[in-house]
């Protein structure tokens, strides 16, 4: 006969081979390219401040040119560990449309810290006219909504690669390594030195795309880490609701076997 | 049904008019359950606290969410960054769907292993089927809402199975729709529904406690119980253990909700839904998996339809189909090994529906869904023919002995076997 620990072994290990084997059915399609060491992976996991700045100055000045960011408004970036000050002078270089005032006009004005930040192009059509037919996506939720998450991102943005012999590429097209199908529309849009950090560290291509992957990561949930503290807190509750159920179990069970 | 002694005055008057607390007395105190139930057993209430939390949840869900075409996808993007804790309320709603279905699919496949299906639950087991079936709509509705690429290409895929029904197929699909294609009426409607189905899910679950409570718990022996030796008072020896139950799946549930919040959604669900782009692979939610392996199993798409809800269908009249009088697959040494293929074929099918429909895929999905039906429809009445079960035990209480204090046991291999 086996023993009660025995049989909640099993019963755990249902539910933990159970789970993947749900998941595992999702990764089939995607290309396969190399994982990275992110100071958000894992359960304790963190953003580096740092990090997202440099990102968000990458997205700023390079990404944002055809890229909107719709979920994100200039006070959530008070998250990167900019103070509200210096958030109001970001948003005040951007000028945001708003109205219709009195005399029932639209108008223009400095942005404020509770707009949204500005779309590159007023609509679909228009982006897509500047980009060759190609729709540039939103990037707010960019490591969720891909399979493969940050490693993809950082992947693509820094496997633009010399074509290889006998691949043939479409008009307005380019060669990338992990995108499906190896073909993208959109240009390398990182170059060696293309930004200048305020924090002295070296814009090579890769440190680029790094930096950016981190910012979107962060973009795609900005309550990660309040996600992660809280499930630390709330699993060593439970664990702990467990033992006293258990020994309560126990006890109760005890005249009966 | 005896009154409980109540000391409370307050308590006394109501209950003489109102006899809620003469009734929870009898459905929990006196309420006699084997003492031999195993683990598998706190998978029933694990489901009906896990469909409080759907419920509670969706309900906080809900005052937030916009069921129209242009804000729905926005609006869950609020609830998860601006909205206090609506990450957490949402992750746990869109987690806890898949959690709910884990827990019921034990719940199932538990049944299935100790025959509880069989008489006198028949009734119970056939009320849990349409558990299942008010779930897998009230699933299905529910993805549909975050208004991603596959809620809009699962809703139009699966919507679109009906038209397979002959002469009425397509004005079915068109009142699914409320429109001539997937769109804001749809989305709707579906809202509504999603809203009102977990409702109707609780008045089924009452009706299968009512009818669970008809003839109590069956038991990992299967034998019928024969007096109070072999039962222990619902409360408290069930609810500590149901407690400690429930403790160890929300710690298992809270992992997933906070460590891995998107494991089991698809990616391609975070890109708003876009009539003009249809994803590479749509693929339903993994609980629905089996069940459209064996759809695009068969070429013919109306035969394909039919055969995914005769799928479900089957379960309806399994009591019927398995004849042993014997319930437990403990003392089935056939039908033992048939459970355990069965299932590793409903894993392999889960897998398969994963899986594009082409090459060997498909002809794995084919034999894995005749295997399906035929243990069903073939093995089984065939068994309840040919299989010797073992003798059974006199009494639980007499099991539960064992062969202790030297007195040889009458069935020595119940005591043995693992349940």
């Amino acid at each position: 006969m086996m023993g009660r620990p025995q049989k909640l072994i099993i019963l755990l290990l249902t539910v933990l081979v159970t789970v993947p084997i749900a998941t595992t059915a999702r990764s089939a399609e995607s290309v396969a390219f190399p994982t990275q060491e992110w100071s958000f992976n894992g359960p304790l996991g963190t953003f580096n401040r740092g990090e997202l700045q440099r990102g968000f100055q990458v997205y700023k000045e390079v990404c944002a040119t055809c890229h909107s960011l719709n979920f994100i408004s200039f006070r959530n970036l008070t998250d990167l560990g900019f103070n509200e000050n210096e958030v109001k002078a970001i948003a005040a270089e951007f000028q945001v449309e708003d109205g219709p005032n009195n005399e029932g006009d639209m108008f223009e004005r400095a942005a404020i810290p509770s707009d949204m930040w500005p779309s590159p192009y007023p609509n679909d059509n228009a982006a897509r006219a500047s980009n060759n037919g190609a729709l540039p996506p939103d990037l707010s939720l960019m490591v969720d909504a891909r399979a493969g998450g940050a490693d993809y991102l950082y992947a693509l943005l820094s496997g633009y690669h010399e074509t290889p012999q006998g691949k043939e590429i479409g008009e307005g097209m380019y060669y990338n390594a992990y995108y499906p199908g190896n073909q993208i529309a959109m240009p390398s849009p990182l170059v060696e030195d293309g930004v200048e950090y305020g924090d002295g560290t070296r814009a090579t291509l890769v440190q680029q795309a790094r930096d950016v992957t981190a910012f979107l990561a962060w973009a795609t949930e900005p309550n990660m880490e309040q996600r992660k503290r809280m499930g630390v807190m709330v699993i060593i509750f439970l664990l702990v609701m467990t033992g006293l159920f258990y020994y309560s179990k126990k006890k109760i069970w005890s005249d009966v076997h | 049904m005896s009154s409980p002694k109540l000391t409370n005055p307050v308590a006394r008057w109501i209950d003489h008019r109102l006899p809620v607390f003469t009734f929870l007395h009898h459905e929990m105190h006196e309420y006699p359950t084997p003492k031999n139930l195993n683990y598998w057993w706190n998978f029933g209430s694990l489901a009906g606290i896990t469909l409080v939390i759907m419920i509670v949840t969706g309900i906080i869900l809900s005052m937030h969410y916009t069921a129209h075409v242009d804000h729905a996808f926005q609006s869950v993007e609020r609830i998860m960054r601006d909205v206090n804790y609506g990450w957490l309320i949402r992750y746990i709603h869109a987690n806890g769907a898949s959690f709910f279905f884990i827990v019921v699919y034990i719940h199932i496949f538990r049944g299935l292993y100790y025959g509880s299906y069989k008489a006198p639950r028949e009734l119970l087991w056939m009320l849990g089927v349409v558990i299942l079936l008010l779930m897998m709509a009230t699933a299905f509705m529910g993805y549909v809402l975050p208004w991603g690429q596959m809620s809009f290409w699962g809703a139009t895929v699966i919507t679109n199975l009906f038209s397979a029904i002959p002469l009425v197929g397509e004005s079915i699909v068109t009142l699914l729709w409320g429109g001539f294609s997937v769109d804001n009426p749809t989305l709707n409607r579906f809202f509504s529904l999603h809203y009102l189905l977990p409702f109707v899910i609780v008045g089924v679950v009452v009706l299968h406690i009512v009818a669970l409570h008809r003839f109590g718990s069956n038991n990992p022996l299967g034998i019928d119980v024969r007096g109070d030796q072999d039962t222990v008072s619902f409360h408290p020896y069930y609810t500590v253990k149901d407690m400690f139950g429930l403790s160890v799946f929300l710690t298992i549930m809270a992992a997933v909700v906070f460590f891995l919040p998107n494991s089991m959604g698809h990616p391609d669900n975070y890109i708003p839904a876009n009539p003009m782009v249809t994803p590479a692979h749509i693929v339903p939610e993994w609980y629905f998996l089996p069940f459209y392996a064996i759809l695009r199993a068969v070429p013919d798409k109306l035969l394909g339809v039919l055969a995914m809800f005769a799928a479900i269908a089957v379960l309806f009249v399994l009591p019927w189909l398995d004849r042993s009088p014997v319930r437990s697959a403990t003392f089935r040494p056939i039908y033992k090994i048939m459970f355990w293929v069965f299932l590793l074929d409903c894993v392999a099918l889960t897998y398969l529906g994963a899986k594009p429909a082409e090459g060997i895929y498909v002809v794995l999905s084919r034999l894995c869904t005749v295997y399906y039906f035929a243990h069903f429809i073939i093995l089984l009445p065939a068994l309840s023919v040919f299989e010797t079960p073992r003798s059974l035990p006199r009494s639980i209480g007499k099991s539960v002995l064992g062969g202790g204090n030297g007195i040889p046991a009458p069935a020595p291999a119940a005591a043995r076997e693992k349940p």
